[in-house]
């Protein structure tokens, strides 16, 4: 019963966006994806979310925390609540120098600069580094922010190969050589030598000298990411590429693993010439960090055992790795490989030939299981036949009942090989990571 | 019409469409808000039956896309829960939401829909992939269109043009759903029809044409804003655009569908409209076509909700009447 009118109707035009012309070539990738939606149903109960990869915090003294942050609110407040400089808190700038002696830096307050965790750490070097088109090296796979970041400056990301030592040296030297050979010279090297997201390896103490040896022979930039350092199952932390290179190496850090995530705090150590440009960077960026997220980790640090709790962390997270490398052992299907964390928060699996961990997820989300397939690490579209498999945050009976829909799951997609042969998805379509606040 | 209390907008649930239901949901609770009613939102989860029985609402609204939403399970606990609901009784979306029967019972109907083969897995696995793939192109032609026979949002949906394609596209396919559904591609205008009926009997609205920068009206293209032309009314002969009102009001009196829904159409060149699939539950987002065919219409989505709401708190009213 459409209403009669002598008059032709009016065809209304709309895309639901009246800015779609207006925007940034870089927004171009900005779009809905199918796996991220995925993504929603992982945090329901029913769901074993082997997806996210945010620490489990519930280990956290919340008492003392609660009584630290009232007093710094009562005692200091007119400093928290103000704004704070853009290069960051001085004292929570030494106390950063502190932590980072940990993995061997020695490192001056000074060439410090505070940022909104490590993420924006990276957002500013390479805002001041990398115009458009220029290139920067990663392991393959990489950490899903930092190509979020390199994507959002419109650099070009050339992949270099791991595998269980971490980078491989040769191949860092190859890629270096044939983009020479092209007349490329690329910007830095972004890596994560310890406890590597996803991959969940470390690199060697003899890759680690021949990385810097070959990055000191080429003049080649490297920046660290190092949130997991400090959380390795197994005798002293590495030392850190920074320790023994302090002029060629950006170091990155974090407070989102061994304390808060929820605080956003993080830093960056550079050498003098780069912390000037990060600080104006920052200041244009955000004007300043935050002043009470600063002063809150400065307060835990100076009033609380963090040492104690990082070691506590440790052991659960060392837990939960052995329940997932135990299940796996049990219950995965043959020619399906899986790397052994010695730390961090990641296991990173290779499933058999010819399956596709994109094509397999709403397989898993239907049978109760989530994970992040290995296209979302890559910038080039490789990465199918792997996963990324959290073990941060379910507890260990919870991992094993992960381990064992995954299975099943694995299971069932070689059933769909053998009939319709192997498959591989194509280039990725928006992002396909969860959000961070994914458990 | 009766005074409604509190309302309860579902949306949410465990399918693959969950984020797209929260959308809907959250795009309805605000139209319905906006009109004065006080709006509950909920997920479908262990929580809902004793929220409904502690504090039953006037009426639900239930926007779960996918499985349980779609599939006529909720609505069937609804019905034990004796809470008035807007939309479709479960038996009816039962025979709506798979894809395969609705076209059967359609096409009884008298309404054309493009010529399918429908098969699980388990076929392919014990007759051999490759044979029954080229006798389904045999019969069938290319390109195709490989769906998954239940669930929405063209998700494990794919066009196939190629035979090579073939293989992959079930795989995609089945990853979703068990049972596959193989159709002949039909080109033309992609249209989609919403029917509404607030008491007064099944009325179409305005078609809405889509037209997709990727030429897939896939996942990204439906719910990334910017990436799909929408024409509202859709540039039609008129012949054409009376054809697909009329095709939409056949497939929601023939699946025995109420309240509200929405059928997927092709006009092919000759301005025949052909029948792709219906939902009972659309999607409500901001960038679904529901909204905007209401719009199209001089309609009020909050009042329409309203409306529809009103009727089924009336009609659980008159059935409590008659017993």
């Amino acid at each position: 019963m459409e209403g009669r009118s002598d008059h032709p109707p009016v065809h209304r035009e709309t895309r639901f966006d009246a800015d779609v012309a207006r925007y940034a070539a870089r927004a171009k990738g900005m779009v809905a994806s199918e796996i991220r939606a995925l993504f929603a149903v992982a945090n329901r109960p029913e769901v074993v979310s082997l997806a996210g990869g945010s620490p489990n915090i519930s280990g956290l003294p919340l008492d003392v925390v609660s009584s630290l942050l009232s007093d710094l609110v009562l005692q200091r407040g007119t400093v928290a609540l103000q704004y704070s400089t853009a290069q960051g808190d001085p004292t929570l700038r030494e106390q950063i120098t502190d932590v980072m002696r940990l993995v061997g830096i020695e490192a001056n307050p000074d060439d410090v600069v505070v940022t909104v965790g490590s993420q924006q750490a990276l957002d500013l070097v390479t805002r001041i580094f990398c115009d458009p088109g220029d290139v920067v090296l990663c392991e393959a796979p990489s950490y899903v922010g930092a190509l979020g970041v390199f994507a959002a400056y419109q650099c070009q990301v050339v992949h270099v190969a791991m595998d269980d030592e971490g980078l491989v040296p040769e191949h860092l030297e190859n890629a270096i050589r044939t983009l020479a050979a092209q007349g490329r010279r690329p910007k830095f090297l972004y890596t994560i030598p310890t406890y590597h997201n996803p991959a969940g390896v470390s690199l060697s103490p003899q890759r680690r000298e021949a990385i810097l040896e070959i990055c000191h022979r080429h003049d080649l930039l490297i920046v660290e990411d190092d949130p997991y350092g400090l959380l390795g199952f197994e005798g002293e932390p590495s030392r850190a590429l920074r320790a023994d290179e302090p002029a060629r190496v950006v170091y990155l850090g974090s407070f989102s693993k061994t304390f808060s995530p929820g605080l956003r705090v993080g830093w960056a150590l550079a050498p003098h010439a780069i912390r000037d440009k990060l600080v104006l960077a920052q200041e244009s960026a955000t004007l300043c960090p935050p002043a009470f997220s600063q002063l809150a980790v400065s307060t835990y640090l100076a009033n609380h055992d963090w040492q104690s709790q990082i070691k506590a962390l440790r052991e659960m997270y060392r837990e939960r790795r052995d329940a997932m490398l135990s299940a796996l052992d049990d219950l995965m299907p043959p020619s399906t490989t899986w790397t052994k964390p010695k730390g961090g928060f990641f296991v990173w699996m290779t499933l058999p030939e010819g399956l596709d961990s994109k094509a397999m997820s709403p397989r898993a989300i239907r049978e109760r299981v989530a994970y992040v397939p290995g296209t979302a690490f890559y910038a080039d579209g490789f990465g199918s036949q792997c996963l990324r498999l959290s073990y941060c945050f379910p507890p260990p009976d919870r991992i094993r009942e992960g381990v064992r829909r995954l299975a099943a799951v694995i299971e069932q997609e070689l059933e769909l090989r053998d009939t319709f042969g192997p498959f591989h998805s194509g280039r990725r379509k928006g992002v396909e990571s969860p959000g961070p606040d994914l458990r | 019409m009766s005074d409604l209390g509190p309302v309860l907008v579902l949306a949410g649930g465990l399918s693959h469409e969950r984020e797209v239901s929260l959308r809907s949901g959250r795009r309805v609770a605000e139209a319905l808000r906006a009109v004065g009613l006080e709006v509950y939102e909920r997920d479908a989860d262990a929580g809902l039956i004793p929220a409904i029985q502690e504090d039953p609402p006037s009426a639900v609204f239930p926007l779960l896309h996918g499985t349980a939403g779609e599939d006529g399970s909720l609505r069937e606990v609804l019905d034990l829960l004796e809470v008035p609901y807007v939309g479709s009784l479960a038996a009816a979306c039962r025979t709506a939401f798979d894809k395969p029967v609705a076209k059967t019972i359609v096409s009884a109907a008298g309404l054309c829909t493009p010529p399918s083969v429908v098969l699980p897995h388990e076929t392919f696995r014990e007759l051999g992939a490759h044979t029954v793939l080229e006798r389904i192109v045999a019969r069938l032609g290319l390109p195709l269109v490989v769906k998954p026979t239940k669930g929405g949002s063209a998700l494990g949906c794919s066009v196939v043009r190629s035979m090579d394609e073939l293989p992959s596209a079930m795989v995609s396919c089945f990853s979703y759903g068990e049972i596959a559904l193989i159709e002949r591609y039909v080109a033309g205008t992609e249209v989609s029809v919403a029917v509404i009926d607030i008491g007064d009997g099944p009325r179409a609205l305005p078609a809405v044409e889509i037209v997709p920068d990727s030429g897939m009206y896939d996942y990204t293209s439906r719910y990334t804003a910017g990436a799909t032309q929408f024409v509202a009314p859709a540039r039609l002969p008129s012949a054409a655009a009376a054809a697909c009102a009329e095709a939409a009001l056949v497939a929601h009196r023939a699946l025995g569908l109420r309240d509200l829904s929405r059928s997927d159409l092709i006009v092919d060149a000759d301005g025949v409209p052909w029948f792709l699939e219906v939902n009972v539950a659309p999607g409500m987002t901001e960038t679904s076509l529901v909204p905007l065919a209401v719009e199209s219409a001089g309609l009020d989505l909050g009042v329409l909700c309203r409306d529809l709401l009103h009727l089924a708190a009336d009609r659980a009213a008159r059935d409590r009447g008659a017993r």
